[in-house]
């Protein structure tokens, strides 16, 4: 990929995450963290192309690990920010008169 | 062809990855957001198995994300609600010990690559490893493991840490500098030395400050997949990488920001800093029963409480969401104040509320109601210290002066619920406590809250 190019993606990259990130409240900070910790499990897709490109068996031994991690990354990321935004509830539907 | 496909598959998955981050702006369909993402990263990671760039090694692959895939789910599943912080720093720690490691695989073949390409593998492959390492300390330490716990420092730490990086950045010049002529062994000890620099970046921090640090690998860790991103020409990985990157250092400002700690203090490891004298504190402790501390909330027009960590510690949390239930019906108004780091990080006491079964709009940070302090009749104090210390406002030698608090001594009466007369991890005098508008009620904060509930119902 040209080198320019790449730049421009993370300079746009960049400001996107800075806009999405300060609109959300306080209350969600937690779950928030846990969730852009989610998103860069993407380093699943990249560890399975290093390792599916591993020829020796060093490459193939740190090509492994770095599924492992980067699926437990995604993984877990996933199952406590679902958890977690799962229990936010509203008095509104219930039975308080508030 | 399939290489449109798997393209594609990437660009969808990115648009989701920004869309379900966007999503959760609203407590409402923050859900949604998080699932949408999901989907987008299925989507990724099944097509991948169809990337003309991979030529092997498809067992090795599959066993990998069931083995490392398995284990986060059922450790994820399973998490107790307060332990989260260390969870999602452990989880952070994977992502960035495999941007870490692919940079790894990749720079062993020692190919022919373009110099941009070629740094941006080693700054990956440096960022990533200080991240791995530190993180898997930080969760060392709110895990409560003995021998990382506290704060560990010998003399001229901070050079020692200088040095460390100094050398770890240098060879890692040389080898984007050297082409294909590095040698293993450079690649070897420059991995090495970024680990073990991971790890003293982080034994100093102490356990409070924690969750900045866990916040600022979080954004590590994105840079990092970013970086091998672009080794990888991976625009997928690129942009959720940075987005995460760009998202993840807002999040530790504001964090920083909400403990009036400078990053750079909690980096460097210098607490307070102040030299004069502490005000002396006029007045004295005085304690209530139970049920004078009921009598007054049960016949209130508004009680606000403000949780703090202690609560969640004794476990208390659900019996202050019967109290508040409780309250309610009698016609009371009920409010939680929350201070931006109540918990072990922001948003976190929020999380631990929920659980119980608050309702989220009974929940208001310390902009929203600190206005409302003055309005109210009783101000609930539960675990919380520093956070309701009046001196941040009054006392410029105080080291937690100029830290933003809640205005708990400015409700008709205050009543703390308090294990002991000890100070706050701060180690700063309360001079809340001292208040002539405030009661202690002294015991565990469970049992008090129980206390309060069954005094409550009598009248």
């Amino acid at each position: 990929m040209d080198g320019f190019t790449a730049l421009y993606i993370f300079m746009l990259a960049a400001f996107t995450g800075y806009e999405v990130i300060s609109k959300v409240p306080v209350i969600l900070h937690t779950p928030l963290m846990s969730g852009s910790n989610f998103v860069h499990g993407i380093v699943l897709v990249g560890a399975m192309v290093a390792l599916g490109q591993a020829d020796t068996g060093t490459e193939m031994f740190i090509g492994f690990i770095a599924v492992l991690l980067a699926a437990g990354n995604a993984v877990g990321g996933y199952v406590v920010t679902e958890r977690m935004l799962g229990m936010f509830k509203t008095s509104q539907k219930g039975a308080s008169k508030a | 062809m399939n290489n449109l496909i798997v393209n594609l598959s990437y660009f969808i998955a990115a648009v989701l990855f920004i869309y379900g981050l966007k999503q959760m702006a609203s407590p409402n369909n923050a859900r949604s957001g998080i699932q949408w993402a999901g989907a987008g990263m299925v989507l990724a990671t099944v097509i991948t198995f169809i990337n003309p760039a991979i030529h092997g090694n498809y067992i090795l692959m599959i066993l990998g994300i069931g083995i490392g895939g398995g284990i986060a789910w059922y450790t994820g599943k399973r998490v107790a609600m307060t332990d989260m912080p260390q969870m999602i720093a452990l989880y952070n720690g994977m992502g960035g010990g495999a941007a870490a490691a692919i940079a790894a695989v990749e720079l062993l073949k020692r190919h022919e690559l373009p110099f941009s390409v070629q740094l941006l593998a080693v700054l990956g492959a440096l960022i990533g490893s200080v991240a791995f390492s530190g993180s898997l300390i930080a969760f060392a330490k709110l895990q409560g493991i003995k021998a990382f716990s506290g704060v560990i420092r010998f003399k001229n730490q901070q050079m020692v840490n200088a040095a460390l990086f100094g050398l770890t950045v240098l060879l890692g010049l040389v080898i984007a500098f050297s082409g294909t002529e590095y040698s293993l062994f450079t690649l070897f000890i420059f991995f090495l030395l970024a680990l073990i620099f991971g790890v003293m970046m982080t034994l100093p921090i102490g356990g409070a400050d924690m969750p900045v640090v866990i916040s600022l690998y979080n954004a590590l860790t994105g840079l990092a997949v970013g970086f091998e991103g672009y080794v990888l020409g991976n625009p997928a990985m690129m942009i959720a990488g940075i987005v995460v990157g760009s998202a993840g250092t807002l999040l530790t400002q504001l964090m920083a920001k909400a403990m009036n700690r400078p990053i750079s203090n909690v980096l460097f490891s210098q607490f307070g800093g102040s030299t004069g004298e502490a005000q002396a504190v006029t007045g004295s402790m005085k304690a209530i029963e139970t049920p004078d501390a009921a009598i007054m909330m049960a016949f209130a027009e508004k009680v606000i409480i403000i949780p703090g960590y202690g609560m969640a510690v004794a476990q208390a949390q659900h019996k202050i969401q019967e109290l508040t239930k409780l309250l309610t019906e009698r016609g009371v108004k009920v409010k939680f104040a929350i201070h931006p780091v109540a918990g072990r990080m922001p948003g976190h006491m929020n999380v631990l509320l929920a659980e119980a079964g608050v309702p989220y709009d009974l929940i208001y940070d310390l902009d929203e109601i600190n206005e409302e302090f003055a309005t109210a009749d009783v101000a609930l104090v539960i675990g919380a210290n520093d956070v309701v210390n009046p001196v941040a406002r009054t006392d410029p030698n105080s080291p937690i002066y100029g830290m933003p608090i809640l205005n708990a001594d400015y409700a008709k009466n205050v009543i703390v619920i308090k294990r002991g007369q000890g100070a706050g991890f701060s180690g700063v005098e309360n001079h809340l406590f001292f208040a002539d508008n405030c009661r202690m009620l002294y015991g565990d904060g469970q049992k008090v809250a129980s206390d309060l509930i069954n005094a409550v119902k009598e009248f």
